[in-house]
C-alpha cells in the first residue's frame, strides 16, 4: 500500500504550507500548547515513523472527536468543482467521522464567489457539493446519509472587493452534520 | 466588433410605424440615435376644486412633478422652469407667438380637477413650432390614492406622442430588497411603481429569496425560495399576497423560471445529482415537466423570444458561460456571444420587441451590462466594467433596469440605463435592492 503513504506525506506537506499565519508561527518563541493547557492538556505520545500510527486531527479521527476535528470546508478554483489534494484529505477524514458516527447525516453547502451570475452560481454551487458528496460516497459513507445544497454567492464567507486571496474563501463546500436526519 | 457600423444600422432598421403623425412631424425624438440635447418642455398645470378641498393645489403640484420627473429621467426632455413662459391656461388659445421667442419646443397644459375621493387629470399637447396641438387633448379619471398612475398615464402619452415609441412609466417592477451584512443578507420579494414610489413587501424575511420574474399579465409573480431547504419555485399572486409552490422534489433544485410570453409555460432551470439542465412545465399543470438540455454542462437563465418560438440562455458547455439561442423544444441550440478571450456571458434576457438581447458579460475587470442582437452580431456595452448585474427590460424595450453593487459591503442599488447607454441614472429606492424584473404596462 504505497499510494496511501505518499498521499499523506502530500498531505502532511500541504498543509503546512496552508498554516494561515506560517510567519508568525515561525517567528514567535517555541511554546508547546499542549504543555501550557490548563489541566495539562492533551499530550500525544505516540511514534510517528511507526507502522499504523497517525497524528490526531491530521489525517485520521479519534473517535469521539469532533466532527470540526475533520475540517469542515473545502475550497475549489475558480469555475471548478475538482477536489485538490488538500480537499481530498479533508473529506476523507470526513468520511471516517461519518464512518465512525453512524447516527449522524452530512448536508453538503457548495458555494460559489461572486463574480458570474446568481443563476450559474447556484449551479456550480450544486456541481461542487455534488463533487464533494460523491467523494466522501467513493470512501465508503452511504450516499443516503448525504444531501446536497447549493447557496451559489448568496452566503460568502467573506466580504471581498475583488482580492483573489478573498475570493478563493467563497469558493467552497462546506459540510454539516446532524443527528436523526439520516435517510433524507 | 464596429460599433459604428453597428448603431448606423440599428437607426435605419428602427424607423417604426409612426400613429397619426406625418412622418417630417417637426416635434420627434429618435431615441436609437442618442440624444444630445434634451428637448426644452414646459408643463402647466391649473387646479379645480380647491374650493372644496384645501390640499387640491398641492395635489396639482404632485402630479406635475411626476409628469415632470417621468419626462426628465429619459435623458430627452428638459423640463422648462416656470418663470422663464408666458401666461396659459387650459381653456386659453395658446399665444404661439410668445411661445416662439423662448426655448421651449413642446408644451404641455393641463387641468387637474379634485372631487370627493377622486382626481381628473386631463391635458393637451402643443408643438410650439408647429404653431398646433399635437393629438387631442386626453383626460384620465382615477381614485384619489390613484393619482401617480394618472400622472404616469399622461407622461406616457406625451412620451409616445414625441418619440413615437411605446409607453413604459405606468408600470411596476418586482425586486428583492437587501438588508443586513453581505455574509447573511436578508431578502424578500417587493414590488414599486417603475420609479421607485410605493413600494410593497410580498414575501417575509425569514426565507432567503432570489430572482422574482413577472407574468406577462402582472398578476402573478414567480421566485425561487429556500424555505423548504432546497430552492423551489414559488408562484406569488401580487393581489392577495399568497404563495405556492411549483416544484417540490427535495433531490432537485429549482431555480431561474421564466414565464413565455403567452403565459402558458414556464422555462426554468433543475439541477439533479450536480447537474443542471433547462426544463419546461405547464403552468396549468406544474408536474408536468420536461428537459429541453441534456448533458453535464450547466444550462442556465431561460429567456423566451417574444413570438415564443426560441430561448436564449447561459451555458459553460464551451468552458466558460456563453450565450446560446435555440427552439423552444431544444433543438438547435447556437452560440451567440463571441467576446475576447477571457470573457463570460449570462443572464439573457430578450427585448419585448424582439430585436436585441441584453446581458451581463464578466472580465477580469468586472461585469457590465450590454445588449447584441439575437444572432450575436452588434454587440454594445451600455455600463463600464464593475459590478453590474442582472438586466431586465421595459415594456418597450427601449430601457433595462439593472443592479450595481458598490461600497466595502456590497451594497445593491437599481439603476436604469436607456438603449444607447446615455442616460444612465439610479432608481428613487430607500432600500438596498437587487433582481430587478419589468412588469408589462398597466391597462
Amino acid at each position: 500500500m504505497r499510494l496511501p503513504l505518499t498521499l499523506i506525506a502530500a498531505t502532511l506537506a500541504l498543509s503546512a504550507c496552508n498554516m494561515p499565519n506560517d510567519a508568525a508561527v515561525v517567528s514567535a518563541p517555541v511554546t508547546d500548547p499542549y504543555v501550557n493547557a490548563a489541566g495539562g492538556g492533551a499530550v500525544y505520545r505516540g511514534d510517528v515513523n511507526a507502522p499504523g500510527t497517525r497524528l490526531p486531527g491530521v489525517d485520521s479521527i479519534a473517535p469521539g472527536t469532533d466532527f470540526a476535528a475533520a475540517g469542515t470546508t473545502v475550497y475549489f478554483d475558480e469555475s471548478q468543482a475538482v477536489l485538490n489534494d488538500e480537499g481530498r484529505a479533508t473529506l476523507t477524514r470526513q468520511a471516517q467521522w461519518l464512518t465512525q458516527n453512524a447516527a449522524y447525516s452530512a448536508v453538503v453547502e457548495g458555494h460559489a464567489d461572486e463574480p458570474g451570475t446568481r443563476e450559474f452560481n447556484l449551479a456550480l454551487g450544486a456541481r461542487r457539493a455534488t463533487s464533494v458528496q460523491e467523494y466522501l460516497v467513493s470512501k465508503g459513507v452511504e450516499a443516503g446519509r448525504i444531501r446536497t445544497v447549493s447557496f451559489g454567492k448568496e452566503r460568502p464567507a467573506s466580504i471581498c472587493a475583488s482580492e483573489a486571496s478573498c475570493l478563493a474563501r467563497n469558493r467552497r463546500a462546506v459540510t454539516v452534520v446532524s443527528q436523526s436526519q439520516a435517510g433524507v | 466588433m464596429n460599433r459604428r457600423a453597428a448603431i448606423s444600422l440599428f437607426g435605419a432598421a428602427a424607423i417604426a410605424p409612426f400613429a397619426g403623425f406625418a412622418q417630417d412631424a417637426p416635434l420627434r425624438i429618435e431615441i436609437t440615435e442618442g440624444v444630445m440635447r434634451p428637448m426644452p418642455l414646459a408643463i402647466r398645470f391649473e387646479t379645480l376644486g380647491a374650493g372644496d378641498h384645501p390640499d387640491a393645489e398641492a395635489l396639482t403640484k404632485e402630479i406635475e412633478d411626476v409628469i415632470a420627473a417621468d419626462l426628465q429621467g429619459t435623458g430627452l426632455f428638459e423640463i422648462a422652469k416656470p418663470q422663464d413662459a408666458p401666461h396659459a391656461g387650459f381653456d386659453m388659445t395658446v399665444d404661439y407667438i410668445a411661445w416662439k421667442a423662448t426655448d421651449i419646443e413642446a408644451l404641455v397644459i393641463g387641468q387637474v380637477a379634485v372631487g370627493d375621493g377622486n382626481v381628473t387629470v386631463r391635458f393637451r399637447l402643443y408643438d410650439v413650432f408647429a404653431g398646433q396641438p399635437l393629438g387631442d387633448g386626453i383626460q384620465f379619471d382615477s381614485p384619489r390614492e390613484g393619482w401617480r398612475r394618472a400622472s404616469h398615464k399622461v407622461a406616457d402619452q406625451i412620451y409616445t406622442r414625441i418619440t413615437g415609441e411605446s409607453p413604459y412609466f405606468d408600470s411596476r417592477i418586482a425586486f428583492i430588497g437587501e438588508s443586513g451584512p453581505a455574509t447573511a443578507r436578508v431578502k424578500r420579494v417587493g414590488v414599486m411603481d417603475y420609479d421607485g414610489a410605493d413600494v410593497k413587501w410580498l414575501t417575509a424575511t425569514d426565507d432567503l429569496v432570489l430572482s422574482p420574474r413577472f407574468s406577462p399579465d402582472g398578476r402573478t409573480v414567480l421566485y425561487t425560495s429556500f424555505a423548504s431547504g432546497v430552492p423551489q419555485i414559488m408562484s406569488l399572486d401580487v393581489e392577495t399576497v399568497s404563495a405556492t409552490p411549483l416544484t417540490n422534489d427535495p433531490r432537485a433544485m429549482s431555480f431561474a423560471p421564466r414565464y413565455s410570453p403567452d403565459g402558458t409555460w414556464i422555462a426554468f432551470s433543475r439541477e439533479t445529482a450536480g447537474n443542471t439542465d433547462i426544463w419546461l412545465m405547464e403552468v396549468r399543470n406544474p408536474s408536468f415537466a420536461k428537459p429541453v438540455t441534456r448533458g453535464p454542462s450547466i444550462d442556465t437563465a431561460p429567456s423566451w423570444s417574444p413570438d415564443g418560438q426560441h430561448l436564449v440562455f447561459e451555458s459553460d458547455r464551451s468552458g466558460s458561460s456563453q450565450l446560446y439561442v435555440m427552439r423552444a423544444d431544444g433543438s438547435g441550440p447556437t452560440r451567440i456571444s463571441f467576446g475576447e478571450e477571457g470573457a463570460s456571458y449570462g443572464e439573457p434576457t430578450w427585448s419585448p420587441r424582439g430585436d436585441r438581447i441584453a446581458f451581463t458579460r464578466q472580465t477580469d475587470t468586472g461585469s457590465s451590462i450590454g445588449i447584441m442582437r439575437p444572432d450575436g452580431s452588434g454587440e454594445q456595452l451600455l455600463s463600464e466594467p464593475g459590478k453590474d448585474a442582472g438586466p431586465s427590460w421595459a415594456p418597450n424595450g427601449r430601457v433595462l433596469i439593472f443592479t450595481r453593487l458598490s461600497g466595502d459591503d456590497q451594497v445593491a442599488q437599481l439603476h436604469s440605463v436607456d438603449i444607447t447607454g446615455r442616460n444612465m441614472r439610479p432608481v428613487a429606492l430607500n432600500d438596498a435592492a437587487s433582481d430587478p424584473a419589468w412588469g408589462p404596462l398597466l391597462p
